[in-house]
């Protein structure tokens, strides 16, 4: 970075760079979804994760023949990777709706141009983590009347006082609303790639998403309002959403699960684990598309910025959760956090998820590190990985030694756990493929909002007439000292 | 003369053009008008003399509905039709019915924001006059328009016309039924 910036240039960088007006912002981001040709690199990339993907396919045939008993988890250890791996899902969607509707209440300009990929990165994240829940009930079809409560034949109804149907209605809500607010910022867009597109079959099924959409100042209107209210209503409903899920293991009395920091320690570890992910994507994004412009420098150094803070959360929470089992005074818990770091058997998953996500982050304080593309993606991976044994620090090693020692057993995973994780992994990137080719990346609207010529003029030379009209009507009705 | 006409279209190249033309439509008297701009413009609310939107009582009553319903799918469940204690927490546990009952406000307060937005909006509308108009493409890219509709009262062909032409427009046109 030069070292000649103003002090201006500093407190309000630039959120857009290169000389663009409204056609070039809309062409350049509109064109990644009409041109006709499609990148040799996407083939290469959307093939990869699409054949991973199908190991996803065949272990749910699999596992809906056989049962979970293909999975590593019995007795104690009862929840593993299905829970691990749900709660690590749908922690990675919360950073989009962070970006989405947070930092929208908090006019933060910076969100505009990675607030539609976060979202769809949200999205899919939770079409992923949603599929363990269900499957893990290993009879999907019957786990309607399981977690929804509809009036059967059977008179049966779930329990709403447990905090897994309080996680159904959690989740479901947190999907729902998250594709109504992404398809509502999409509609304009839609609305450009219909009004752009010269295949007649996309503009007939642009023109249908769109819904007709033309830009009418009171359609925008109302559009605004909703999009407001709909950032109103996400922000609690995030913090819900993993606070929900942080219950599924701190209303029980395990030790290891049962503690009150859970809420606000999960909330800030999604938000964590969120950011890392959208930096994966959008570091190689912004390269292949040529996005530069839009989502620059500093987009990535405030995205490494928010991981950075929210890491150190974390990291508290880490610590506070070694001396809640301290200050208990319970013989339990004391054993249990001495089980997690040193005595026990996973001593050195505890050890590998400080170093991925206490230590690799300091190196974010330092410029160097914080401006670098290749080290930022690197410690997102890192912290990706870090974020994933965190969930398997808490639910294994507080599980594996129960209050019964003769039922103290080891976890390890079969292979139809790593094929079933590593599948979502293929399904997500599989649609973060579709998605690029076929919706625009970044939200064309938004971004020319942030062009200079977006701001109407006039307002001053308005305020100033009517002042001069103020005082001469003054001066002729009211004649000073005459 | 052009009878079938829905209104007089006028196009600008910048925002600024298209409030001050906007303020003088209003300040002409003309009330059946409408903008269209490639993102939202604040001021061109008060330019055209928008009204604030009924949407978001809509929205409150959308949420309340998903919080008594919340609370009343619970209260059946829990106490109406099988009443069963869990627990040892009372058949009515209003702690534990919180979190169901909070995600359902959200959930019918979101879908009545979106959907109520649309229906406002008149939306869908694949066809909508103004389309007729092949410049019109732009309003989605980067151009700016002000229209005038026939049936406004004030509208009279020659005069609207004439009018629409002395506010600096880059082009009008008129817009067929």
């Amino acid at each position: 970075m030069k070292g000649d910036k103003t002090l201006q240039e500093k407190l309000h960088p630039a959120m857009i760079e290169g000389d663009h007006t409204y056609a070039s912002v809309t062409d350049k981001i509109s064109d990644v979804t009409l041109k006709k040709r499609t990148p040799f690199h996407w083939f290469i990339g959307f093939g990869l994760a699409f054949m991973i993907a199908q190991l996803l396919l065949f272990t749910t045939i699999w596992l809906l023949a056989n049962g979970i008993g293909i999975w590593g988890n019995n007795v104690p250890v009862g929840w593993a990777f299905d829970i691990i791996n749900f709660v690590w899902w749908i922690g990675i969607g919360h950073a989009g709706t962070l970006i989405s509707a947070i930092l929208l209440l908090m006019n933060q300009k910076w969100r505009t141009s990675i607030n539609r990929f976060a979202e769809a990165m949200t999205l899919f994240a939770v079409a992923c983590a949603a599929m363990f829940p269900l499957l893990h009930t290993g009879r999907p079809w019957l786990a309607a009347y399981w977690l929804f409560p509809y009036p059967n034949t059977m008179g049966i109804w779930p329990n709403f006082r447990s905090p897994l149907i309080w996680d159904v209605f959690a989740v479901s809500t947190y999907a729902t609303v998250s594709l109504l607010f992404w398809y509502v910022g999409l509609i304009p867009d839609l609305a450009t790639l219909r009004d752009r597109a010269k295949n007649k079959y996309f503009k007939f099924v642009y023109a249908i998403l769109s819904w007709g959409w033309r830009g009418s100042a009171r359609h925008w209107h109302r559009y605004e309002i909703t999009y407001l209210i709909l950032a109103g209503i996400s922000t609690p409903l995030v913090l819900s959403v993993h606070s929900i899920v942080s219950f599924d293991f701190s209303v029980s009395q395990v030790p290891g699960w049962h503690a009150t920091i859970f809420p606000p320690y999960f909330v800030a570890g999604a938000v964590f684990a969120g950011f890392a992910m959208v930096l994966i994507l959008c570091i190689p994004l912004r390269r292949w598309y040529r996005m530069q412009d839009f989502i620059t420098h500093t987009h990535l150094v405030f995205m490494a910025k928010v991981m950075l803070a929210t890491g150190l959360i974390v990291v508290y929470g880490y610590a506070m959760e070694a001396f809640f089992g301290w200050y208990s005074a319970s013989q339990y818990e004391v054993f249990m956090i001495k089980n997690r770091i040193w005595e026990g058997p996973y001593w050195w998953s505890y050890w590998l998820l400080i170093f991925c996500n206490g230590l690799s982050i300091q190196l974010l304080w330092f410029k160097r590190f914080r401006e670098s593309e290749f080290w930022l993606f690197v410690i997102s991976i890192i912290v990706s990985v870090g974020m994933w044994l965190e969930r398997f620090v808490i639910i294994v090693t507080s599980l594996h030694r129960d209050f019964l020692p003769s039922s103290w057993a080891m976890y390890s995973p079969t292979m139809f756990d790593i094929s079933m994780f590593t599948g979502t992994i293929g399904f997500f990137f599989t649609l973060i493929y579709l998605f690029v080719r076929f919706v625009p990346i970044i939200s064309i609207f938004e971004v020319r909002t942030l062009l200079p010529e977006a701001n109407v003029h006039g307002h001053q030379q308005d305020f100033e007439e009517n002042v001069n009209e103020v005082e001469y009507t003054y001066d002729r009705t009211d004649p000073p000292n005459n | 003369m052009q009878n079938n006409l829905y209104g007089i279209l006028a196009e600008f190249d910048t925002a600024t053009e298209l409030v001050d033309a906007a303020r003088h439509v209003r300040d002409a008297g003309y009330t059946k008008t409408d903008a269209f701009s490639p993102f939202p413009l604040h001021e061109i609310d008060e330019a055209l003399g928008i009204k604030r939107s009924i949407l978001p009582y809509l929205i409150f009553a959308g949420g309340i509905t998903g919080l008594l319903s919340g609370i009343g799918l619970e209260y059946f469940v829990h106490v109406w039709d099988w009443p069963i204690i869990v627990g040892g927490r009372p058949h009515f546990s209003l702690p534990s019915f919180v979190p169901p009952a909070y995600e359902l406000t959200i959930l019918f307060a979101a879908f009545t924001a979106v959907f109520g937005m649309l229906f406002l909006n008149g939306l869908p509308s694949p066809y909508h006059p103004v389309f007729n108009v092949p410049r019109f493409a732009l309003a989605t890219r980067e151009k700016f328009f002000l229209i005038i509709e026939s049936a406004d009262p004030k509208y009279d062909y020659e005069e609207t016309r004439s009018f629409m032409e002395s506010l600096e427009a880059q082009e009008v046109f008129d817009v067929e039924e």
